[in-house]
């Protein structure tokens, strides 16, 4: 049967491309649970126009889809632009794939029509096809699922390892924050913050904020929470390395950190922590 | 160039991203650092909203154009509960949770026009957008 197949399959590339290429774009604009608002109509239009004319030819030239040899490269190309597009515009994965897939079901149609196959037997060699897809693309899905579980635990420990609480001088931490202060990392400093403290008897603090990109609302809550843990345990607390554009953001937004102590650098924040300890810091006398 | 960008916003770390596309945006088209903070800001709290309150959504980022003024577009939508009362939600120190209340009264001081639109049949969507002074 392979010849008379490909007779079919050479008939619909010369002659019911233009057809084909108009039943695939609008059976994907029409699908259920295509999220339209992602993509524009004439972005999808223009990928698939691009997608069956590469496929004609390189079908053409070599019919084992070899990704990696010179026969196939243009559509290697294409297929990393599309699924780095979707990416960042939101699809799954399965949407991603099911861009290439979708094509099976005109294109089976197709070959249906123009061929003395038993309509039947495809129809059924189609619907298997579609079961084996959809298994597959789900274990793809949670093969990603998996990967990012991964990578979101890294950060976790990665976390954990950069808010490190460190003892400055006698009785002064420095608490340097670097990157986001949500809620989870905002509970991890504060415990190695109050353990520190009670462990050094310290009694002063000085969280660095330089570090933070921005202060939100809820930045701005952390902070707060983390001066008067660290206030009920008798400690008093600076908080140090907030930009002009920060304080100024701050403003606008309506927040304030309260009564606390703020100082535009670390360096001004220690040398108020020893004015403070009633110490002062002179060059040697030679 | 891609002037447009989608962001999903369904977790916390999300809003990292929201973050970073705007800067990425801001920066592009000319935004010094104070703009850039003050809309990342503005940028984060819509963010949280729709995480917290908006249950999830998603925002669109897009760089506009006005005569000669340029600017970013930031579009905010979720399909959550919605506002009923749009003048208490934007009261300052109001808050439905536990929040300090100033997220959406202060996106709105952050910039430039900001407006907020009921979304059928649930949902808001939060149009917010800062230009460029030259
Ligand atoms: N996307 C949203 N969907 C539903 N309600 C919202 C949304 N955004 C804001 N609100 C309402 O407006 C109130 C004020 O918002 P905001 O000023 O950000 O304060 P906060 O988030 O701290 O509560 C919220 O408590 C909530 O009731
Ligand atoms: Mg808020």
């Amino acid at each position: 049967m392979p010849e008379p197949l490909d007779q079919v399959l050479h008939l619909i590339f010369d002659e019911y491309q233009e057809q084909l290429l108009e039943k695939w774009v609008e059976s994907q604009l029409h699908s259920d649970g295509f999220r339209s608002y992602l993509v524009q109509e004439d972005e999808l239009r223009e990928q698939c126009s691009s997608f069956v004319t590469l496929f004609v030819n390189c079908f053409s030239k070599k019919n084992h889809p070899d990704m990696t040899s010179d026969a196939w490269a243009p559509m290697a190309a294409l297929l990393t632009d599309i699924a780095k597009r979707r990416t960042n515009q939101g699809f799954t994965p399965s949407e991603t794939a099911t861009f290439v897939f979708s094509l099976k079901r005109p294109l089976f149609h197709l070959i249906k029509e123009q061929s003395q196959a038993d309509a039947k037997v495809t129809e059924r060699l189609w619907e298997i096809s579609l079961v084996l897809d959809t298994l597959g693309l789900f274990t793809t899905e949670v093969y990603l699922a998996t990967r990012e579980e991964v990578i979101t635990r890294q950060r976790e420990e990665m976390f954990e390892l950069s808010c490190p609480v460190v003892q400055l001088w006698d009785g002064v931490l420095g608490l340097p924050i670097i990157g986001t202060l949500d809620s989870k990392r905002t509970q991890l400093v504060m415990e190695s913050l109050l353990e520190t403290l009670s462990s050094t008897q310290s009694e002063i603090t000085i969280i660095d904020i330089t570090g933070v990109p921005v202060v939100d609302t809820l930045t701005a809550q952390h902070l707060i929470r983390t001066v008067s843990a660290a206030q009920l345990m008798g400690a008093r607390c600076i908080i140090s390395g907030i930009r002009p554009q920060i304080a100024q953001t701050m403003v606008h937004l309506g927040v304030s950190l309260g009564d606390v102590v703020t100082k535009s650098t670390m360096a001004a924040a220690i040398k108020y922590a020893f004015e403070f300890q009633g110490l002062e810091v002179n060059p040697i006398n030679k | 160039m891609l002037n447009s960008e989608y962001v999903p916003i369904k977790m916390e770390e999300d809003l990292l991203l929201v973050r970073k596309c705007v800067r990425q945006l801001a920066s592009s088209v000319g935004f010094g650092v104070l703009d850039m903070t003050r809309l990342m800001t503005a940028a984060v709290e819509l963010g949280r909203n729709t995480l917290i309150h908006g249950k999830g959504g998603h925002m669109r980022a897009v760089i506009v154009v006005k005569d000669k003024a340029k600017g970013i577009r930031l579009d905010f939508e979720d399909a959550g509960p919605g506002i009923p009362d749009l003048d208490l939600a934007l009261t300052d120190g109001y808050t439905s949770k536990d929040g300090m209340g100033l997220g959406l009264s202060g996106a709105k001081r952050l910039v430039n026009e900001f407006t907020v639109i009921p979304v059928t049949p649930r949902g808001v969507r939060i149009i917010a957008i800062s230009w460029l002074d030259e």
